[in-house]
């Protein structure tokens, strides 16, 4: 039985899209056999950052309106062996087109199939919310260093807590900018993980390598040579249950990332 | 033989107190009240209205029944009936009166779009966040971080407070006063043990907690102690 792992935020544009595809990439290239499912219905956007976009045939609602079966609609990501594939999102209908119980079903057919399901939630708290932690048995909850988008995981963090069919959500920080950080125009770590008093699973580094790889359909964690990308696959270690003490990002260079590659054999 | 008597009337300094018996019928006791009543020739021909307390033991009054005899009682010209007393209390006020006295405790993080409401007094052990609220019909008591709305006797107990081990608030509330936070916080404010309560201009003033001490000695629970 797979783990179907929601990444989520409430604020929008603060990194999901991103987030989910680096975590996907990133556990592909431990081996797992991953997942990767658009819940962003009307406004999907994986499938671009993937660079998946022009081999889409059916969606996520087709699937649940049972026009066609899973494996049909399945893209699979040709850079991996049979590892990584995406259940896209429908980009003609609205969030209304799909319920949570079906949601349910599908995540947990999927379960079968994959080591791990990373699903895309759209931003809000509303129905395209809802159907996305309907089949997840993990969360995922990232933020930025601003004090809006910290307020909004604090309440996703409280509905989440309610989930009984959920183990307590864990939180990213992305887009640090540390010269922000230590002048104090950003909240700092301690603030944040203070306040929210979850799990930190992993902390990235605000990177414009980051909008340049989506933009060009390549996950940046495909590109060993970047702090970004170590900070996903850190994540990704972190998930599979390694204990690997957060990098201080300004430490995370080419140089220790060498080391790291040799000490983690990553590819 | 003498007939035993249902209703026995006793004049005090404050008025007049009606033992009512509580085992005869109802019906019997209106009527005897009413035979009573008007048998009872205290000419007391002064304007002024006498307070009437009944005693009926272990007699459940229905809301209803209380009414009838207060009204029956108060055709009396100068007679009206202050205080009930009874022995019984329903479960339903039973448990009212349970929650309205006990502290509850809770242990969680009151976070953004959540409400925490009690009718008595709570401990909170952890914090409320921004944007979310902790509510009680008594005092509120946070070990922990209080960065969002408290709002203590918010059914309308002005000697209510709130304590807190950092009080940071986005707003407080005691009764129906309110207090917003002032705009500018100096950063790094520590802001700890402190409590909040309505003082004698009725404004809600901050304070270290041991003022409460003096100011809300209720607060004190035990009995008999040393
Ligand atoms: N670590 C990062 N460094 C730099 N840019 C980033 C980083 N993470 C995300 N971004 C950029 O931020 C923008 C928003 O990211 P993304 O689309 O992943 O957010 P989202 O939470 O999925 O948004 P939405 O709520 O609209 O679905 C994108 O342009 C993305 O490239
Ligand atoms: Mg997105």
């Amino acid at each position: 039985m797979g783990e179907a792992i929601v990444i989520t935020s409430g604020k929008g544009g603060v990194g999901k899209t991103t987030t989910s595809a680096n975590i996907g990439t990133a556990l592909a290239l431990q081996g797992k056999k991953v997942c990767l499912v658009d819940t962003d219905i009307g406004l999907r956007n994986l499938d671009v950052v993937m660079g998946l976009e022009n081999r889409i045939i059916y969606d996520l609602v087709d699937v649940v309106d049972g026009r066609c079966k899973i494996h049909q609609a399945l893209v699979k990501d040709k850079r991996f062996d049979g590892l990584l594939y995406l259940l896209p999102a429908a980009q003609t209908v609205d969030k209304s087109a799909v319920k949570p119980e079906q949601m349910k079903k599908l995540m947990d057919e999927l379960k079968q199939d994959y080591d791990y399901i990373i699903i895309d939630c759209p931003a809000g708290i509303e129905q395209g919310y809802k159907n996305a932690i309907a089949g997840a048995n993990q969360a995922i909850v990232v933020t930025t260093p601003e004090v809006s988008a910290v307020r909004d995981a604090d309440r996703i963090i409280g509905l989440l807590e309610k989930e009984k069919h959920m183990e307590a959500p864990k939180l990213i920080v992305n887009r640090i900018r540390n010269h922000m950080m230590k002048t104090g125009d950003m909240l700092d770590l301690d603030e944040i993980t203070e306040h929210l008093s979850i799990g930190l699973i992993g902390i990235v580094a605000d990177d414009d390598e980051v909008i340049r790889a989506s933009n060009h359909g390549e996950p940046i964690a495909l590109n060993p040579n970047s702090k970004a990308s170590i900070a996903y696959r850190n994540i990704a270690r972190r998930i599979l249950g390694e204990s690997i003490p957060l990098q201080p990002l300004e430490e995370v260079n080419k140089g220790v990332f060498g080391k790291l590659k040799k000490f983690f054999g990553v590819r | 033989m003498k007939k035993r008597q249902n209703v026995t009337i006793k004049g005090t300094k404050d008025g007049l107190v009606l033992r009512l018996d509580d085992s005869c019928s109802y019906e019997e006791l209106k009527r005897e009240i009413d035979q009573k009543l008007s048998a009872n020739t205290m000419t007391q021909e002064e304007r002024h209205l006498i307070s009437v307390k009944l005693e009926v033991g272990n007699r459940y009054l229905t809301e209803d029944q209380r009414e009838e005899l207060k009204f029956l009682i108060r055709q009396r010209k100068n007679l009206v009936v202050d205080d009930i007393e009874s022995n019984v209390l329903t479960r339903e006020e039973a448990d009212r009166l349970r929650t309205e006295n006990e502290v509850v405790t809770v242990s969680k993080i009151i976070r953004s779009g959540q409400v925490l409401k009690v009718s008595g007094d709570i401990l909170l052990i952890g914090d409320v966040n921004p944007g979310g609220t902790i509510m009680a019909g008594g005092n509120i008591f946070i070990m922990g971080t209080l960065k969002g709305v408290a709002h203590a006797g918010c059914f309308g107990n002005d000697q209510a407070v709130i304590v807190a081990s950092s009080m940071k608030p986005s707003q407080v509330r005691i009764s129906d006063t309110f207090n917003p936070a002032p705009d500018i916080v100096p950063e790094n404010e520590k802001r700890e043990m402190e409590c909040a309560y309505i003082d004698e201009d009725r404004q809600i003033k901050i304070d270290r907690l041991q003022v409460l001490i003096e100011l809300r000695p209720n607060l004190t629970r035990l009995e008999g102690g040393h």
